[in-house]
Parts: structure tokens; C-alpha cells; sequence
């Protein structure tokens, strides 16, 4: 009997190549001679008007093939690029040009675009480019940007590119009668996703053929497909887009098309050369993008018992100098900041400023850590001022497991409404209590103290929306040897897709693990897809998974007991063995595929099994009127709405009384993402959150001075943790509450890891010094200067 | 400015994973750059190219090195190890490498090279590591992925696989 997989800790399939150093990223394909190297020329200027351009001196160089400027654009290629998802309150939207036009909005924009034999002279051509500057004053900043003394676009009054407002009852109204209130002002700072390798593009045009392969680092292949035939002039069928192995993402890479996905595409044709453009890490700190930067505002009153009567929140989200990716990272903030509670009334507005910085799209969380810190940071402030237990007043505020599915009465960042599926509050902060030790706590704090130390204790809670639509799908092929290709339409990064739908398909098919092989991001095998985002691989496509794999399986059964002469609920496949319950007679999943292929001519030895001499009744059509040939599906998954994960983080800090240095001396993690595929990737990809959330509590930062130049835009001064800055262990109890959302029960687990974090350690952190905290990521400097400043108000 | 003199080029031969690679190169050809796009072994991944993230690290005469801090016309009069070189004759993984399947040591698998070659050379210094020990010895690689907790396990069970072998 075949073990079910879903649900065990299978080891990972895409191991064995990356192991082998087999990998296949984009800088790794078309090496060779042939290939040609783009570099481009960025401003070193925050904010100017470009007055002339002079490539003269480009071309005279050995190895130049050829530069580009924006007069050198054709067509739409000309263009801003597009704003990908509109919104009626994104009143003021703007986006870059391919290549700048007349003016530079952030240090880094693109400015001319070099091809040259190597990397090395591509760089040195872009030395060689004179640009003549107009400076403008640089807007940085969300002080700045709200001032508006200056502004980054001519054209948008007061920096702001839009207001929105949602709420659900009258919150001023229930603040103004509840019987205590308070304020807060919190602060975030930027960070970035930074994965291990950059962008990369490369693309080859076949003459031949007419048709244009790229490949590319993207988190969309699909989307990416779309906007280079729109701007090269190409039908879609003559596009290709292919995502090799990509190393990392974290949402910087969903954005598209970057201006060098264009780019090199053009050159490609243009040059009849293959054209290859790899970042490097200083271009990706200052021409890829940030998140994370906000300032909110918060009015809350609640009763004697903590409760939240009314919530009204005003923040500030500094969306860099452009907008391609919308609204989406402002929505989920407003809309996921609540969290697992349910506030008598909310209200909440933002609005979203221009500064001449790295324009902002989603990183790992989205807009979630700051809702999170706020909504965190409210709840332990109310227990302060009514010297209750934070973990009480949370219990207090929770939907309660009856409660589903729950409706916020607001709109989500998909469009639709806010309505919670499934959740078991209550029992998350009971596991999670029990793992941290929470009420055992005080005892220990106060023998630390007793020994000149300090230690304090946070906690965090959170809700994610994951698997967003609109759709993902998959196509299921069983070859006459019985391997299963699969094939998804979205792109992989890091997160063991390869394994985890293999481990669907095993389980529906009834194959090894080791015959089923998963393909993903390749347009040529699933043109149909929308992306890698907002944890909803697993979802999304682990659902059209399991029905494409669902009705091969109705078809092979169907053709096996036509030639078993069988009754189809008789039939069982186990092992790849299509077989009659309790009898010898058994056909070969691979044999079952060559009788689904009615064949005129014979290719090897299984395929004479299905030639017109060996098999079909002579009086029918050999593929019935409502068949096809071949054993293979392709079904699509599109759910009605996002389906809520959740989780709640507990820590605690230890701050040296001299130095101010913050240790984490544990760190625990209770998780629901639902119906778990392999609690081993899960834990894995919480693992991963939690010390990109170390870094965005205690080290990262976008360190810009007020000239609008990143200081510190690379590894030696970005301070990304090492295994020396996280946890030296990270405590992991699981929760599955299953999602009625979909037929697997899951829900997405990538983000979740990140979230709470600057929440529980500024939390943890108040607790172990009697300071509040505000403003995330802290420092020991920092924490230094706040004890100071309590000391001498 | 004047046109840029035709480049000088060297040619020289690498020692990579006991194979020769003639190859012919500028004076400023970075080794990783020379490794993957010269002799095509891609599997040294570069991440900052400033020698702060190990994803580039290699083993120079069995010891560690940041592959883009070194220039290729450096590099002839050593032996050079690559992820590439760490699997078996039979092409079996080796024990650093077979503990981060055991143990998911790795995710999107472009740091991975560099800790295989780092912890490689680590186990053979010190064969029996404590858990922080195990720590330290990864301390100067970046993973954006796992958060390292997998990493260090990988170490101690590598350490565990390779026990008695060389």
C-alpha cells in the first residue's frame, strides 16, 4: 500500500541539483562565447533634470556593440512604463520610462543602456557617457514629502499620489464615548527583500523562427511575456518567457517588467545576438525596490477590559519616486493591520507620498509588518494603561472560532471583501502561552533581575490573506513510460515547489514520488498564470494540481477498465499500477498512455500496443466525439476570495544594562496555515521569515541622508543578519485549522514567518527596559539615547 | 579621452576540480567571473561581488576563499575546488552535501554553494564541532532563505556522516 504523502516531511526533489552545483540561474544560461553583456547608467543624482546626453565617446571603445538613450526608443518602447494595477484612488500614479526621459527621479533610475562584449567593457562604455544635470531639490523622506515644500513630480500637488479612507461603523464616534482612549504615533523604517541574486535578464532572438526566448528572474513570467510583446511589437505567440531557478525573491521580483526585461529583448533583436543583463548588488540596493516605510497615527478608545470600541488609524506610506505596483502594499496594511480582532468600529486613511527614493513594491509581508507593529503596539498600550495582562487583552479582542467566516466590511487588496475563513484564536495564543512559557515569565524577570539583568517578554498576533486570485492552473501528462510531467504556470524561488505539488500528484495518481516531475514559470508549457505572490503558490496552484491530476486519473481509469474489461470502481492505482481490487490483472499507468494515444504508426515497442491494427472498435471514431488523445488534463483553480492564515510570536530579549545590545534568548512561532503539504518546507519558510523579521527589528534600514544618496547600499554596511544575529533556536508549534476554501484545506505559509516580528521584539523589548517603543528597527544606539532621554526629559 | 588600448590578455590555466582550463583573460577578470563564464563551472554563484555574502567561496588549495576578491591571473599555481568538485567519482553527494538534503539546509539554493564549500573545508579543520562551533563556522556566509537554523543542523549531521572518513 502506497503511504500517503501529503503531509510528511519529504526530503526535496530540487535538492540534488543545487547540491551538485547544477543549478540553472538566469546569469548561468547561453554562457559562452556569443553572448552579449549589458550594464547600464544610472543616476548619481536623487532628483534632476537631464539636459544632454553625449555617448560619443561609447562606441570608440573596443568591444561596444551598440548604446542606447531614450531618443534612441521607439514606438511604446517610449513610453512610461505600465502602471500595473490602477486604482480610483491612485489619483496621481506615475512610472519610469524604460530609459529616463528628461528627468531622474531616484539615484539609480535608469538613464542609457550599454552592449558590449563583456560584462567589464559594458562598464567601462558607461563611464565614457556624459550627462549634463540640472539639480532639483530632493525630496526624502516622509517629513519631507508630507511638507511638500518641494515636490518630486511637477505635476502631483503635495506629493501625494492618493488618499484612500475605509472604515466599518463610526469610530470617532465610538472613540469619543468610550471610557478611556489613547494615542500613539508609530514610525517604520524601509528595508528591502534583498535575495541572494539580483535581477537577470537574457534573451536570444531567432531569426529563423521569428521568435523572442527570455529568461528571466522573475517572480511572473507570464506577466513579463505580456509587457515585452506589447512593447516590442511581437504577437504573444512569438514570445517565450522561461524563469530558470531564481535565487530568491521575497516579492522584489513580482514587479515587472524592470527596465532592463525591455531592454534586453530589443537588444537582442536589434543585435541578432544573444544580450545578457545581470545586477549587480549595489544596482539592486538603488534600482530595485524597498518597502516597508510608514508613520501612523493611531486613536483608539476601549472599555475597562481592554476592548477596542473604536480604532481610527491615519498613516503615511512613502511609496519612493514611483508606483507600477499601485495601491496593493498601502491595502493590506490598512485592511490586515486588524489582525485576529474585531474592533467596535474602524476607521482607517492613508495617504501615499512621492519622495526621490527607490520606488516601494511589496517585500516578504507586504504592508502586514506595519499593520502588525501598529495594531501590536495599541493592544500592549492599552494593557499598560489599564495594568492588564497583554495576552488577556488580546483574548479579549479575538474573533472568536464561531465566528467564521468573519466579515471585516472592508475591501481587501484583491477587490473583495475582507472575510476571514477559518481561524482558532484562542487556541494559537493557548499553544503559544504554553511553548514560551508566558505565565511563568514574571518569576524569571524578576530573578534576572535579582541578578543585574534584563530581560523582557512580547507578543504578537497576526492574520494573512493568502492565495489571492484571480486563477492559477496546471497541466498533468502521463508519458508512455509512466514519468508525470507537470507543469504550473507561476515561478519558484526557494520554496520547494518541485516537491510539494509532486507530492499531490503522487498521492492522486497513485506514482512514486521519484516518476513525477513538476516544471514551473515556463511559458511555453502553461501560457496561463499569474505569479508568485502574496503566499499563494500552495493554494493556488497546489489546488489546480490536485484536479488536473484528479481527472487524469478519472481518464486513465476509464481507458484501464475498457482494456481490463473492469468496472472503474473496481480499479485502484497504486505504484504506477493501474489494478482490479483483489485480483492479478493490471495494466501499467505507462500502458494506459498508449492506449489513450490512438496511433496510425508505431514508434517503439509500447507504442505498437495502440496502433490501428491492435486495438479500437472499428465501428467508432478511434477518440470519441467528447475525448482527446493523450493521457493529460489541464484544470485551473479560481477561488471566490483569499483564504486567512494566521499565527502568533512570542520572544524574549535580554538588553544589556551598559551597552544597550538586544539578544534574543528565545523565540517561539505558533502557525496555522491550515492542511500542511510538508511541515518540513513550512518550518523552513518560517525559519526564513523570522530572520528577515530579526533584521527588519534590529539591523536593516535604507540609510538615505538628505541629498537622496543610499549610504549604505551594499552587504558591508546593509547589516542582513547572519547566523550570528538570529535566534539561536526558534521554537515551532503548529496549528491546522483547515481553509473550507479549497478542496486541500490549505493556506499560504511564505510571508507569515515575518510579520510579527518587529512587533514582539519591540514589545519584548518595552517589557525589559520599562521604555516605550515606537519606532522599529531599534538600535543600541538607539535604545541607548531613549534611555537618556527618559533620564533627562 | 581616447580610445581604450586593445586589452591585454593573458592566457593561463586554471586547476579546477583536478581538470585544466586554459583560458585567456584580462589581468582584471575577477576568478568567479573566470570560473563561471570562462570555464562554465556555474555552479560559484556571485552575490555582492564585494566579498561580504561567501556565495562565491571556493576551496584555494583546500582552504576557503572568496572567489570575486581574487583575480584569475592569480590563480594558476593552485588547486581549486568548486562546488562542482565536492560530489563522489560516482557522482554520490558528499556528507556536507548529503546533510543539507537531510536536513533542508537549503532553499533557493544560490548561497548553498558557498556553505558547502565553507563547512567542507570547516569539518575537515575541526571533525567533531559543538553546536557553536558548527555556528561560527558558517558565521561569514549570507542565506536570505533559511534563517540558518537548518544550516547549522546540516553542519552537525555532516559532521556525524563523514565521521571516521577523511
Amino acid at each position: 500500500m502506497t503511504t500517503r504523502l501529503f503531509g510528511q516531511r519529504v526530503p526535496r526533489v530540487e535538492d540534488q541539483r543545487f547540491l551538485r552545483g547544477r543549478g540553472r540561474y538566469v546569469d548561468d544560461v547561453l554562457v559562452g562565447p556569443g553572448t552579449l553583456h549589458a550594464a547600464v547608467l544610472r543616476s548619481p543624482h536623487a532628483h534632476a533634470r537631464i539636459l544632454d546626453i553625449d555617448v560619443s565617446e561609447v562606441l570608440d571603445l573596443d568591444g561596444v556593440h551598440a548604446v542606447w538613450t531614450y531618443d534612441d526608443l521607439d514606438g511604446v518602447m517610449a513610453d512610461p512604463l505600465p502602471l500595473l494595477i490602477p486604482h480610483p484612488a491612485l489619483t496621481h500614479g506615475r512610472t519610469q520610462f524604460a530609459l529616463a526621459r528628461d528627468e531622474v527621479n531616484h539615484v539609480g533610475e535608469a538613464i542609457a543602456f550599454v552592449v558590449a562584449e563583456d560584462r567589464y567593457v559594458a562598464e567601462d562604455a558607461v563611464d565614457r557617457i556624459r550627462v549634463g544635470y540640472e539639480l532639483l531639490p530632493p525630496v526624502v523622506g516622509i517629513e519631507a514629502a508630507r511638507a511638500a515644500t518641494h515636490l518630486v513630480h511637477d505635476d502631483v500637488p503635495g506629493n501625494v499620489g492618493a488618499r484612500m479612507e475605509q472604515h466599518n461603523g463610526d469610530a470617532p464616534a465610538a472613540i469619543a464615548a468610550a471610557p478611556h482612549t489613547l494615542s500613539l504615533d508609530l514610525t517604520i523604517e524601509r528595508s528591502s527583500c534583498q535575495p541572494m541574486e539580483g535581477r537577470g535578464v537574457v534573451s536570444r532572438w531567432d531569426p529563423d523562427t521569428s521568435r523572442l526566448t527570455v529568461w528571466t528572474s522573475t517572480q511572473t513570467s507570464t506577466g513579463v511575456r505580456g509587457c515585452v510583446a506589447a512593447r516590442l511589437g511581437l504577437d504573444l505567440a512569438q514570445v517565450d518567457v522561461i524563469t530558470p531557478d531564481v535565487g530568491g525573491g521575497f516579492g522584489v521580483k513580482i514587479n515587472h517588467p524592470w527596465p532592463e526585461e525591455l531592454l534586453v529583448p530589443m537588444a537582442a533583436r536589434a543585435l541578432g545576438r544573444p544580450v545578457k543583463f545581470t545586477e549587480d548588488r549595489r544596482e539592486h540596493f538603488i534600482s530595485s525596490a524597498h518597502e516597508r516605510g510608514q508613520v501612523h497615527h493611531v486613536e483608539v478608545g476601549f472599555d475597562d477590559d481592554g476592548r477596542v470600541l473604536g480604532l481610527d488609524v491615519t498613516f503615511w506610506h512613502d511609496h519612493g519616486a514611483y508606483t507600477p505596483y499601485g495601491l496593493i502594499v498601502p491595502i493590506i496594511t490598512a485592511t490586515q493591520l486588524l489582525g485576529p480582532y474585531k474592533p467596535g468600529a474602524y476607521r482607517v486613511r492613508f495617504e501615499s507620498l512621492f519622495t526621490n527614493t527607490v520606488m516601494v513594491t511589496p517585500y516578504r509581508g507586504a504592508g502586514r509588518p506595519q499593520g502588525c507593529f501598529v495594531m501590536e503596539r495599541t493592544i500592549d498600550a492599552i494593557a499598560a494603561e489599564l495594568g492588564l495582562d497583554r495576552a488577556a487583552v488580546r483574548a479579549t479582542n479575538f474573533i472568536q472560532p464561531d465566528e467564521f467566516p468573519y466579515d471585516h466590511g472592508l475591501v481587501f487588496q484583491d477587490g473583495r471583501e475582507l472575510e476571514y475563513d477559518s481561524g482558532d484564536y484562542p487556541a494559537s495564543l493557548d499553544k503559544l502561552k504554553a511553548l514560551i512559557g508566558w505565565d511563568d515569565f514574571p518569576a524569571l524577570k524578576a530573578q534576572a533581575a535579582a541578578e543585574g539583568r534584563r530581560i523582557g517578554i512580547g507578543l504578537a498576533c497576526y492574520v494573512e490573506g493568502t492565495g489571492v486570485g484571480p486563477y492559477e492552473g496546471a497541466h498533468v501528462h502521463v508519458e508512455t513510460s509512466g514519468k508525470v510531467k507537470v507543469a504550473i504556470g507561476l515561478t519558484t524561488q526557494g520554496q520547494g515547489h518541485a516537491t510539494v505539488f509532486a507530492q499531490i500528484v503522487a498521492d492522486e495518481l497513485g506514482v512514486p514520488l521519484e516518476d513525477v516531475e513538476v516544471v514551473s514559470g515556463d511559458t511555453r508549457k502553461m501560457p496561463y498564470a499569474v505569479g508568485t505572490f502574496a503566499s499563494r503558490a500552495a493554494v493556488m496552484s497546489g489546488s489546480a494540481v490536485q484536479l488536473a491530476a484528479r481527472a487524469v486519473r478519472e481518464k486513465a481509469l476509464r481507458i484501464a477498465a475498457e482494456a481490463l474489461e473492469a468496472d472503474v470502481a473496481d480499479l485502484e492505482i497504486v505504484d504506477g499500477l493501474v489494478q482490479v481490487r483483489g485480483t492479478d490483472a493490471a495494466l501499467a499507468l505507462g500502458t494506459v498512455a498508449v492506449l489513450s494515444n490512438p496511433l496510425r504508426y508505431a514508434f517503439d515497442e509500447a507504442s505498437k500496443a495502440a496502433t490501428q491494427f491492435a486495438v479500437g472498435d472499428p465501428g467508432r471514431p478511434p477518440v470519441a466525439e467528447d475525448d482527446e488523445p493523450g493521457l493529460e488534463a489541464r484544470d485551473f483553480y479560481s477561488p471566490q476570495r483569499a483564504t486567512f492564515a494566521s499565527g502568533m510570536h512570542a520572544v524574549i530579549v535580554e538588553t544589556d544594562p551598559d551597552t544597550a545590545e538586544i539578544r534574543i534568548v528565545r523565540y517561539a512561532v505558533v502557525h496555522d496555515c491550515g492542511r500542511i503539504i510538508n511541515p518540513m518546507i513550512v518550518e523552513g519558510q518560517i525559519h526564513g521569515g523570522v530572520a528577515q523579521g530579526v533584521g527588519g527589528a534590529l539591523y536593516e534600514r535604507m540609510a538615505y541622508d538628505d541629498s537622496g544618496q543610499l549610504l549604505n547600499a551594499s552587504f558591508m554596511d546593509f547589516l542582513m543578519p547572519y547566523v550570528t544575529e538570529v535566534p539561536d533556536t526558534i521554537e515551532i508549534d503548529h496549528l491546522e485549522t483547515p481553509s473550507p476554501l479549497n478542496r486541500l484545506g490549505i493556506k499560504g505559509a511564505g510571508e507569515a514567518g515575518v510579520i510579527p516580528v518587529s512587533a514582539a521584539i519591540a514589545a519584548a523589548i518595552e517589557d525589559a527596559e520599562g521604555l516605550v517603543i515606537t519606532a522599529m528597527p531599534i538600535s543600541p544606539s538607539e535604545l541607548h539615547a531613549l534611555r537618556q532621554s527618559k533620564e533627562t526629559p | 579621452m581616447t580610445g581604450r588600448p586593445a586589452a591585454v590578455r593573458h592566457d593561463i590555466t586554471l586547476r579546477v576540480n583536478g581538470a585544466p582550463h586554459t583560458i585567456s583573460v584580462e589581468p582584471r577578470r575577477l576568478l568567479s567571473d573566470a570560473l563561471r563564464h570562462d570555464c562554465g563551472l556555474t555552479g560559484t554563484h556571485v552575490g555582492c561581488e564585494h566579498g561580504v555574502c561567501g556565495a562565491c567561496t571556493v576551496l584555494v588549495d583546500g582552504s576557503p576563499a572568496r572567489s570575486c576578491l581574487m583575480l584569475a591571473v592569480a590563480s594558476e599555481d593552485v588547486e581549486i575546488t568548486t562546488v562542482e568538485g565536492l560530489a563522489g567519482a560516482d557522482d554520490s553527494l558528499s556528507p556536507v552535501q548529503q546533510a543539507f538534503s537531510d536536513c533542508h539546509g537549503l532553499q533557493c539554493g544560490f548561497c548553498t554553494p558557498g556553505f558547502l564549500t565553507t563547512i567542507t573545508a570547516g569539518l575537515r579543520d575541526n571533525p567533531d564541532p559543538t553546536r557553536e562551533e558548527a555556528q561560527e563556522m558558517i558565521a561569514g556566509n549570507l542565506c536570505r532563505c533559511t534563517g540558518y537554523q537548518n544550516i547549522v543542523a546540516a553542519v552537525l549531521r555532516a559532521a556525524e556522516l563523514r565521521d571516521g572518513r577523511p
